[in-house]
């Protein structure tokens, strides 16, 4: 069936709400506007405001109010429109959200979803475009999903209404049109695994959420010049999948990390030190990060692209790498 | 009831007078663990507020929940905490009611419907509406009870709680302790309306204040104010003005109010009042008072006892807890 990334997640909202009386949506427009990205157009229709909740612009309280309710026996899909404007619910999220369970003594389980849509490229400047999974990727006691296909747009989501603990899903907003062919039956999928989105043997490129497309061009690209590029889809920041990036290392002896944040301390870091630690001696050359530049996003385009990764830059550190050296 | 009046019964003074000792004898108890290095961290006394949490507690059900501060033993001990759990808590130790990971400032008693022990100053009040709503939804009729300072009235977190809680007409009992100092700040210092009660007119949500210090008063208020909230109208402001006689933490040198002003504050204290009120009309004789220190002496240190025979949990389980049968 021929559908987009947005619809997929309206599928699965959709289904979410059907299939479990437990399960009710809220965040910033969901309702009456239909999601700032359209994702919950027609859920308020069809399902009324009980379930489908407009919340007033108090990102911290509602929020918690989703930490509260699931705690209450509640299977809450709280939407925050943007990850810049998650940081007012950091305290809800970092402190609460994350520890409670552990602090508790184990009393409480917080089966709670929040879903946001993260990254750059539509020109929106600094407030509205940054990158911020990985930091939520530090905090253990939270899960951390970045669907970057139809599939996974689809069927993350049933998976974490299941999982017993908060569940943070990054939807890049450049993902929302993405066209494509999406199994009808597709049903939930995995959440502790990276895939390999195309297989190769001369370079791994690992990346996530908003950047595969990119990565994946990049490898055709390479591809024509006789370079066969290994593409691994982390998918989940945390727990992370290391076995799969290793086996991958193992294979093709070099990895360029692809990841939309700012280099300095991003998670492309936390791979590459994972690399380090375990594969060190696997590798031909040095890993190699391809990250967004260390500036607040601008808002002219020329300048917004030169800050993020492209195509061409994933391309040519791949290229750089693999020059004869010494 | 008016200020100043006794309660109905005999029993239920007693009652009343008891729950008070109990308090302050298991927190002076603290003081002298602290000073042997039993207890370590933060330790917020409740010394001087004890008529709060027990007049409060008065006025809801087993069925209902409880959301408190870092300031909660109080409530936790008003609400059924077994002392000895809640002293082992204090001391880190595996039978603590949060296996001993929270300490003092994280309580948790899910079995009695105490929802913690948080330590981030409003962090608790966004919980509190979310274990309401998830009431709502499912139809339950209990009510949320939410303790809090004066100084998280400053926090952004009150105010969207406040909104939210009307607007949604959350079956929310916001208690607001106001004991006329966030740490060492004075309530003249750090809210421009410091009649706190007066806020909630701007949410539309009805409110009073009562006298704190006075336990009768405050379960009378409790009482109408939980019988609003339970009538489903949405959420009561209570505020309780009273007043802590110990530093804020162990740590504070109490370098921002006077000896003077402190002492004036004794007079007005509960465990002295209340029981005078009781001998001159004669509920309440010397031997019966005698009586009843000695058991709640003998709760204390068989609390004590409790918490030093109680194993430490074994370093292999540090991770456990961080996520659900994990
Ligand atoms: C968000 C936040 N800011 C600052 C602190 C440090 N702090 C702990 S208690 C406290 C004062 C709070 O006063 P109040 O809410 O009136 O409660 P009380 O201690 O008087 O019971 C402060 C500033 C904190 N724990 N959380």
């Amino acid at each position: 069936m021929k559908t987009t990334y947005r619809e997929a997640v309206r599928a699965a909202l959709r289904e979410a709400l059907q299939s479990d009386p437990r399960v009710f949506l809220m965040g910033e427009d969901v309702g009456r506007y239909g999601g700032a990205y359209a994702c919950s157009k027609g859920l308020l229709e069809e399902f009324g405001p009980e379930r489908v909740r407009d919340t007033p612009l108090s990102e911290s309280t509602f929020v918690g109010a989703g930490i509260g309710a699931a705690i209450g026996g509640m299977r809450p899909i709280v939407e925050v429109m943007t990850v810049n404007f998650s940081l007012l619910a950091l305290d809800q999220i970092v402190n609460n959200a994350a520890t409670l369970r552990h602090m508790s003594g184990g009393q409480l389980s917080i089966p709670l979803v929040v879903r946001m849509a993260t990254g750059g490229g539509r020109q929106l400047a600094a407030q509205h475009s940054h990158s911020l999974e990985g930091w939520y990727a530090h905090v253990p006691g939270i899960k951390v999903l970045t669907p970057a296909t139809l599939e996974d747009a689809r069927g993350m989501l049933p998976t974490a209404l299941r999982d017993p603990d908060p569940v943070f899903i990054f939807e890049h907003a450049l993902l929302y049109p993405m066209e494509g062919e999406l199994d009808e039956n597709i049903g939930p999928v995995d959440i502790s695994h990276a895939v390999v989105r195309r297989a190769g043997r001369d370079v791994s490129l690992i990346t996530f959420g908003g950047c595969l497309g990119k990565v994946l061009e990049a490898a055709e690209t390479l591809a024509a010049q006789g370079i066969n590029a290994e593409v691994i889809d982390v998918r989940v920041l945390r727990p992370l999948d290391t076995a799969a990036i290793l086996t991958s290392i193992a294979k093709t002896h070099r990895a360029v990390i692809v990841d939309e944040a700012w280099r300095t301390g991003s998670f492309a870091a936390e791979i590459s030190a994972r690399i380090m630690e375990r594969a060190f001696y696997e590798l031909d050359a040095p890993v190699a990060r391809v990250c967004s530049a260390e500036v607040p996003m601008p808002y002219p385009k020329h300048l917004e692209d030169a800050a993020l990764p492209q195509v061409d830059t994933i391309a040519h550190t791949v290229l750089e790498m693999l020059k004869p050296h010494g | 009831m008016a200020s100043g009046e006794l309660p109905a019964t005999r029993g239920h003074a007693l009652l009343l007078l008891r729950e008070m000792l109990r308090i302050r004898r298991f927190e002076e108890k603290t003081v002298e663990l602290y000073s042997l290095g039993k207890i370590r961290g933060f330790l917020h006394l409740y010394i001087g507020e004890e008529a709060v949490a027990v007049g409060a507690m008065q006025a809801l059900t087993p069925d209902d929940s409880i959301v408190a501060t870092y300031r909660e033993h109080g409530q936790a001990l008003a609400r059924g905490v077994p002392a000895g759990a809640l002293m082992a808590e204090l001391f880190g130790k595996a039978n603590g009611c949060s296996r001993g990971r929270g300490g003092s400032m994280h309580v948790f008693d899910v079995s009695r419907r105490f929802y913690g022990g948080y330590a981030i100053v409003g962090g608790g009040l966004p919980v509190a509406l979310g274990l309401a709503l998830a009431d709502k939804l499912q139809g339950h009729s209990r009510i949320t009870a939410c303790f809090f300072g004066d100084g998280a009235v400053a926090e952004g977190e009150f105010h969207e709680s406040l909104n939210l809680a009307a607007l949604w007409k959350l079956p929310v009992l916001f208690l607001c302790e106001n004991n006329l100092y966030a740490m060492g700040t004075a309530l003249i210092r750090h809210q421009s309306q410091t009649d706190i009660w007066r806020k909630a007119e701007a949410y539309a949500i009805p409110a009073d204040a009562v006298d704190g210090m006075d336990v009768v008063a405050v379960e009378a208020a409790a009482r109408r104010a939980a019988e609003t909230v339970r009538r489903g109208n949405g959420p009561y402001l209570l505020e309780a003005r009273t007043y802590r006689f110990r530093a804020h933490s162990m740590y504070d040198p109490e370098l921002y109010r006077t000896k003077e002003e402190v002492e004036r504050w004794k007079q007005r204290d509960p465990l002295v009042t209340f029981p005078a009120a009781l001998r001159a009309r004669r509920v309440l004789s010397e031997a019966e008072l005698a009586a009843m220190e000695g058991a709640v002496a003998t709760e204390v240190d068989a609390a004590v006892r409790f918490a030093e025979d109680g194993p430490w949990e074994p370093v292999e389980d540090l991770t456990k807890d961080v996520y659900t049968g994990a």
